[in-house]
Order: structure tokens, then sequence, then C-alpha cells
């Protein structure tokens, strides 16, 4: 399978790259390739000019400035496992990129590029609701950051807007009392998740003073978990209020119906990643 | 589409080709260098069959733009032999009976090589998730694991 044709540029800058989205009519950018160019091939999309932004500087890198940390939106799934810095102030995100895909295509594939493509089936997006992430956008008026919360709008649908640029995502350190929890089900390595949610906590001894919850390929896009969040917050959980989350869950999936199951099944599976992720973030949050 | 020129290193020579932004790494190395180790299986970058080396990292190759590869330093399986025999890495695989039917091979052998650099030490849990983007259609995943074992073993020992 080959891609139809198209132009190909390889961008020298982020402004030359917004340049050469205004100056060629349904341009794509072009990152680690592992979802658009299998798209390409099997005609799910045939852009007709790919801006490559492989290369720019400035958009790689992961740093850490007071209690928020940055990473560049060009920087892989593998430099995301590798980072001393996320292993230390971030873990979920380490554990979450070891869940992604297989080893050569996490040498490629990448955090922007996993979150701008808006597929709910990709890990981060729900990683980033948990973490209440921020994103880096540039586009020909500048530079703006909005909230990983309302950004994803539907399937392959974000709040970016035409010839903008997602360069960076700033994420909180992690702080004494947070813990945190990733769970996917999923049929093999390399596949997208059945289901998977993303659990943020932060404890109050043990009282849930806030969490959220994110949930992986169970709607059109990655979701919140609003209404079983409200359940826990400033509570002590067991059992019984489990039961009840998991409900709350169900009650907020509304997944497409594949290969990996119908929508009680994912339903269901989406409560239990969520069950098993809450009470591993509790878990260690004491730690 | 205007073709492009592109140069690269292969194996450790440089090579020069003339492309369309479309045309995929493995056709490439397939149909325009004639190195035909790299397979071509899924086409979707999940078997693993096409895995080359590049710049120090395993990748799929039929995921890859050629004209993406300027510059880069690309390692075939072709490159793994010399005159003085076969890799250790590939005589572990015929020691262990590694392959059945062989297709998955090279690119097996491609990702082992690139993975006994990242984790020369190993355990069974570590070979089988370091090699969890190759398959096996023959499922011989235990000998393949044993060979991974074997090679990692004898790398340390040469």
């Amino acid at each position: 399978m080959i891609p139809s044709c198209f132009e190909y540029h390889k961008a020298t800058s982020i402004a030359d790259a917004i340049a050469k989205l205004q100056d060629n009519e349904d341009a794509k950018l072009l990152a680690g390739g592992h979802s658009l160019l299998p798209m390409m091939k099997l005609r799910f999309s045939e852009a007709p000019y790919l801006v490559d932004i492989n290369g720019i500087e400035g958009l790689k890198g992961i740093s850490i400035d007071g209690d928020t940390i940055t990473i560049g939106a060009m920087t892989t799934e593998s430099e995301l496992i590798r980072s001393d810095i996320l292993q230390q102030y971030c873990p979920l995100l380490v554990e979450a990129a070891k869940l992604v895909a297989d080893p050569q295509v996490r040498n490629k594939g990448t955090i922007g590029g996993d979150v701008a493509h808006g597929d709910p089936g990709n890990d981060h997006p729900a990683v980033m609701l948990a973490l209440d992430a921020q994103l880096v956008i540039h586009g020909p008026d500048g530079e703006r950051m909005i909230p990983a919360n309302g950004f994803f709008l539907g399937t392959y649908w974000t709040a970016l807007e035409e010839y903008e640029i997602l360069v960076a995502i700033k994420v909180p350190a992690l702080t004494s009392g947070t813990g945190h929890g990733y769970h996917k089900l999923k049929r093999k390595t390399g596949d997208y998740a059945v289901a998977g949610s993303a659990v943020v906590v932060e404890m109050n001894g043990d009282v849930v003073r806030d969490i959220r919850i994110g949930l992986t390929n169970v709607a059109p896009m990655a979701i919140r978990a609003e209404a079983a969040e409200d359940l826990i917050r400033g509570k002590r959980v067991d059992d019984v209020l489990l039961k009840a989350v998991e409900k709350a869950i169900v009650a907020a999936c509304d997944p497409a119906v594949d290969l990996r199951g119908d929508e009680e099944y994912k339903s269901h599976m989406a409560a239990i990643m969520a069950r098993r992720s809450i009470i591993q973030a509790i878990e260690n949050a004491k730690e | 589409m205007a073709k492009q020129a592109v140069s690269f290193t292969l194996n450790g020579k440089t090579v020069d080709v003339l492309v369309e932004p479309r045309e995929l790494l493995i056709h490439t190395l397939r149909e325009n260098l004639n190195q035909t180790g790299a397979h071509i299986g899924c086409e979707t970058s999940h078997c693993g069959v096409c895995t080359v080396d590049i710049d120090g990292e395993s990748v799929k190759s039929c995921t890859l733009l050629t004209v993406q590869t300027a510059g880069s330093d690309v390692k075939s399986v072709e490159g793994m032999a010399t005159a003085d025999g076969l890799h250790v890495i590939q005589q572990a695989f015929v020691d262990e009976h590694g392959l059945q039917c062989g297709f998955c091979t090279p690119g097996m052998l491609m990702r082992a090589y690139r993975f006994l650099q990242e984790n020369p030490d190993p355990n069974d849990e570590e070979i089988r998730w370091g090699m969890s983007g190759n398959l096996c259609r023959c499922t011989g995943y235990q000998n393949i694991i044993n060979a991974v074992r074997t090679a990692a073993k004898n790398l340390q020992q040469a």
C-alpha cells in the first residue's frame, strides 16, 4: 500500500510550518506519522501536502521549572519512557507511554501527535484530562494556552483551529499526597484499548480531596467521568462507593461498537479499568 | 509528482536515490536498492517484518517516507553478517531454531540487534516486551525468546 501523491516539505521552524499550512489547502502536519501514514495508505486521508515537523528545534524535550513540567509536542513515546524527570515527577506519563503501541512505533510516535490527532483510541488524551494538562498552541496570531479539558471535541476533532500547531504540553509535577493510575485493557500488544482509564487523586489523609478520571476509547473522544468524580470527592473510598462509581462510569460511556466488543462490554470494562486506576492512585498517593 | 533526490547511509555505504515523496523506505530498499532482506507484511506498522535500524533506533520502514531518511544512518539485515560469518545474533537464531518459515526473521534480527544494545542483559519478560513489535505467524515465539537470550549471553562473552 502506497499513499496517493502529495507534496512534501520539511519545515525549518514553527513559523515556516504555519506558513506552509496557510499556503497549501488541506495541508497536514507530519509528526511521527504512525497514524497519518497508515490512514493515507488506506485512503482514509488524502492530504495533498505534508508539512514534516520532525527536526524543528524546540519541539522536542522535557524540562521542569518549579512545579510545572513542559514536554515538547514532538517528544517521542520512547523519550517519555526514558525520561528521569517524568519518572520522578510524573510517572503516570511513563506508565501510559509504555502501554502505547510497540517499541518501534514508540520510537516514532509523539505525545503531541497522539493528543492532537483526536483519536479516542489514543492513550494520552485521557491522561491529559486526568493530569489537567495545559496545551501550548501556536498559530498565525501567536501563542495561546488552553486546558486539555475541553480540547477533545469528537473523533478526529479537537479545539485546534485552522493553521494551528500544538507545540508543547504542560503538566503539574507530582506533589505529596497526589497519586495516579492508568489501566488499559487491550486484546494484544499494539492494539488500541478496549477501554482505558487514567486517574489522578489528591488525598487528605484517607479522604479524597480531589480526583480526575479520564476514559480512553469509550466515547467519540476521550472524556472525563465527572459524575463519578463527584461521587468520590470529599469521601473515603470503600467497596460500596466504588460500586456506585462503576455505575456512574458505565453511564458516562458511549463507545463505538467494533471487533473489540459491544457497548455493554466496553462500558463495563471502562468501569473496571477506572476502579483499578482509582485503587492504584489512592495506594501510591499514600507512599 | 516531482521526484526528490535523497541521500542516506545504508549499511555503511552512501546511497543516492530519486523518489516521489510518497515512496516508503521499505519500497526504496527492496525495489530501488535491491535489498530484499526487510520484508513487507501488514504494511500498517503492526507486524515488524520491515524493521530496520535508523540512527540507533528500530523503525518500521513501511511507515516512514524515504524523503524522511535524508542524511540518516540506516542499517538493514544485509549489514549483519560479515566475511567472517554470521552475526552472533543470527547464529543464536540458528542454534535455538528461532525461526520456522523465516518470513519474520529479518525483522526479528534487526529488532534484537537494537534491543540488546538498549538492554544487554534482559530477563525473559524484558525480552518479550522489547520484541513485542514483531509478530511471528508460525507462533514460534518461545524459540525466538530463547535465541535472543542466547544472543545476549554470547554477545556479553564476545
